[in-house]
């Protein structure tokens, strides 16, 4: 228990996706300019990932390495292919799946989930899992507590770049520059959390 | 119509993608492996050149489908030649440069969803031939390489004092600001290079646009003596008209 309380903090607050693993900046810059759209931004990354998580170490575990179900040949070499096919589709089911179960959840991130394919937090997430031999438990937690990382600071961020916006920045450094800026001391601040475990 | 249309030269495309539009620079696409992977020149230039490599690979061969593929389905076949050319690529980093295979460690297989390769295979490659795409493929290439390089160089001079690069020490700064290779150094490194490269475009753009302006003044102020010139020119042809016609009239 204390085992996954420490990898759920960890990968929430001190190696966090965005700002200490550098892992989905496109969406970061990207979508950060409104509060509205980086919460739901942040939502459908969060059910991507933790779903992806979970299907694609099922699939590595079982299906890739050799099992039960595949006694034949060592097919671990081809995840890289395998793990985005699984997640274009995956992404394409839950698209599907929300707008039939609830419209108005789909109303909110429908526009977001075709981006998410894309997103290489997904994919990141996916291959951390696998690389650092992750049991199925660990995976859950590994992976929604990232991506719950990933929806706490890009939210975050999105109030500090509304508020930035009205600010009289240098022109150069309007936009991209000056969020980077931001997210460098954002950055620094996470650093200080390495002090909790 | 058709052949009236300018040929793009090859020059053009590496031109293009190493200045005009550079990925890392200029269309801020690819930024997972620019910051996490440019801790130092020689993962810098490593990364670089695997992604040259993808590159010129992925946009030859979907230049070479595209014809074939649906469009309704472009996206996910692209996204599998992709994955195909990257694996090829871990593969033989595997192989050969073990060392660099360690170090860019989760960004190798991360290049599959690099925005870069999807997007000039979507935007480039869909329509133009294979020999501009594979050219387009370079230019591109080329400037993220270059854009890494610039950022890691920076990077690796001062925050650890010097630049190595295959065993050799480039350059040896006095100084070492150490938070420089640590992630929070990686977005203020890349802030402040964006932001000074804007400001001295913009800086150019209205220089540009001053020198235009005064050219258009003195053009104007030209036309303007012209017709005054012209004017005047009228004026005394009435003069000579009315003085002909009190003359003829006495």
């Amino acid at each position: 228990m204390n085992e996954l309380l420490t990898l759920a903090f960890t990968s929430f607050l001190v190696q966090n996706i965005i700002l200490n693993q550098f892992l989905g900046i496109c969406s970061f810059l990207g979508v950060s300019n409104k509060r509205s759209k980086a919460l739901g931004m942040g939502l459908a990354v969060f059910f991507v990932i933790t779903i992806a998580g979970m299907v694609t170490w099922a699939v590595y575990y079982y299906i890739l390495s050799p099992s039960e179900f595949n006694n034949f040949t060592d097919l671990t070499f081809m995840r890289t292919i395998v793990f985005i096919l699984v997640i274009a589709a995956m992404v394409q089911i839950l698209e599907m799946a929300i707008k039939k179960f609830s419209p108005e959840l789909y109303s909110a991130l429908g526009v977001y989930l075709p981006l998410i394919t894309t997103n290489c937090a997904v994919l990141g997430v996916a291959l951390l899992n696998i690389q650092n031999g992750f049991t199925f438990t660990e995976t859950i937690v590994f992976s929604a507590f990232t991506s719950l990382g990933y929806t706490a600071v890009i939210f975050t961020f999105s109030y500090i770049r509304e508020a930035m916006n009205k600010a009289p920045i240098p022109e150069g450094f309007k936009g991209i520059p000056s969020g980077l800026i931001a997210a460098s001391i954002m950055a620094f601040i996470f650093k200080g959390f390495m002090g909790l475990i | 119509m058709a052949n009236k249309k300018r040929r793009i030269t090859p020059k053009d495309n590496i031109l293009k993608g190493l200045f005009k539009e550079n990925p890392t620079f200029v269309l801020v696409l690819g930024m997972c492996p620019t910051l996490g992977v440019t801790t130092s020149l020689e993962n810098g230039l490593g990364m670089g050149l695997s992604v040259l490599f993808v590159l010129i690979l992925t946009n030859g061969l979907i230049a070479l489908i595209k014809d074939i593929v649906p469009p309704e389905i472009r996206i996910p076949v692209y996204i599998v030649v992709i994955a195909l050319v990257v694996t090829l690529i871990e593969w033989l980093l595997n192989a050969y440069i073990p060392n660099l295979y360690d170090a860019l460690g989760i960004y190798l297989p991360l290049i599959v969803v690099n925005c870069i390769i999807l997007g000039r295979a979507e935007a480039y490659a869909s329509d133009n031939t294979i020999k501009d795409s594979i050219f387009d493929g370079i230019g591109m290439g080329l400037g993220f390489t270059l854009g890494l390089s610039t950022l890691a160089f920076t990077r690796e001079l001062l925050g650890t004092g010097s630049v190595e690069l295959l065993g050799f020490t480039l350059f040896e700064a006095s100084v070492a600001a150490t938070f420089l290779v640590s992630p929070p150094g990686a977005f203020l490194t890349l802030g402040l290079l964006i932001g000074i490269i804007n400001t001295v475009r913009i800086d150019k753009q209205k220089k540009a646009k001053a020198i235009m302006d005064e050219k258009i003044k003195v053009a104007l102020a030209k036309k303007a003596a012209k017709k005054a010139a012209l004017e005047e020119e009228q004026n005394k042809d009435i003069f000579k008209i009315n003085t002909k016609e009190v003359l003829t009239n006495e």
